[in-house]
């Protein structure tokens, strides 16, 4: 009975100590996606949607630019195919989340679902980059940070198709949160690693594409350029051996 | 605006699109079953490789030639990377760089 017990008070500060690292390392993307959602459930208020719809799609879609894109889908004529499309195309990338996660989410049981559905930019770039101590459960950890996002998210933009029109004060450049945390995360990459092969061509062939396609259409063209790039480099790649 | 069917389908196909682009790798390659040699090389290289393209990704609606030129931009990226290599504090970089980007949009551009 006792050690029932004891077991029980053990895994409670488990969870307490996964539940605190997560949300530390997720303060940052409260900040933005709070003032993101809010930007979304405001944008569609303006054009005539009641709170439900930012409500529903960003607990279901859970990924931002998509969702803004969508509402354009439901002004315009009716065409699920090319939202499919058109959705599929912008969210390519997460096709290389998951293949960096394969791993990672092993064994995580019935959560596994869950953490490959909120697989969002934020989720995937912590999950993946924080460093946690040995006492610290790795899979509580990114069940949380992953909550916790899909939360935010859905807190700011149902909040912004309810009471958009009334906030105040000046929150232009507050978006800039996302940047700067991408930014640190590239950083604290790039510090850790021995060879900078990968993290060069990342930042450099996406520059590159950006320069060559325009805005719109600079991520398939980014994507297939590393994957292509990182094909060829197996080799020394492999050979060099840089396990961070 | 669409009718009630027709916006709940093309919800749905824009949650099936996101869906299957987070779910394929998984189930092309089941825990299970031994991941190819290549894709697990993938896996290792790729995320620094992304890290890159999502900071690229964030700054892609920055006008060199028009607007403020990228320079609130540049000055508040510096600043992260400035003030993380001196205090590796994640979120006093973030923080501090965020508040500089404000101001300098808000007040001087």
């Amino acid at each position: 009975m006792r050690k029932v017990r004891q077991k029980n008070t053990e895994n409670h500060t488990m969870y307490k100590k996964a539940f605190k690292a997560a949300f530390t390392h997720t303060l940052p993307i409260m900040a933005g996606f709070c003032f993101l959602g809010l930007t979304y459930g405001i944008y569609m208020n303006v054009k005539g949607f009641s709170f439900v719809f930012p409500m529903i799609m960003s607990l279901c879609v859970f990924a931002g630019s998509a969702e803004f894109v969508a509402v354009n889908f439901l002004l315009s004529a009716f065409d699920p195919l090319q939202a499919f499309a058109v959705t599929l195309m912008i969210n390519a990338r997460h096709l290389f989340y998951g293949i960096s996660m394969l791993d990672r989410y092993k064994g995580t049981g019935i959560k596994k679902f869950y953490l490959i559905f909120g697989m969002c930019d934020e989720s995937f770039s912590i999950n993946c980059s924080a460093r946690l101590g040995e006492d610290i459960d790795q899979k509580q950890f990114m069940f949380f940070v992953t909550i916790l996002n899909h939360f935010y998210w859905v807190s700011g933009a149902t909040l912004g198709g309810i009471f958009g029109s009334l906030i105040m004060f000046n929150t232009e450049g507050i978006e800039f949160v996302m940047t700067a945390m991408f930014a640190v995360i590239f950083l604290e990459q790039f510090l850790k690693e021995k060879n900078h092969t990968a993290s060069l061509l990342g930042l450099g062939l996406s520059l590159i594409c950006l320069v060559a396609f325009g805005t719109g259409n600079f991520m398939i063209p980014s994507m297939l350029a590393i994957l292509g790039i990182l094909t060829l480099l197996r080799k020394p790649l492999e050979k060099g051996g840089d396990k961070e | 605006m669409m009718t009630t069917p027709r916006i709940i389908i093309t919800i749905t196909a824009v949650v099936a699109a996101t869906m299957l682009t987070r779910f394929l790798p998984f189930i092309i390659f089941p825990a299970g079953k031994p991941t190819p040699k290549y894709i697990v090389y993938l896996g290792r290289v790729l995320p620094p490789a992304i890290f890159g393209m999502l900071v690229i990704y964030c700054l892609k609606d920055v006008t060199i030639l028009s607007g403020s030129h990228g320079i609130p931009e540049l000055i508040s990226i510096a600043t992260v990377v400035g003030l993380h290599l001196w205090k590796r504090q994640m979120l006093l970089s973030i923080l501090v760089g965020t508040v500089c980007y404000m101001l300098l949009v808000q007040l001087v551009f």
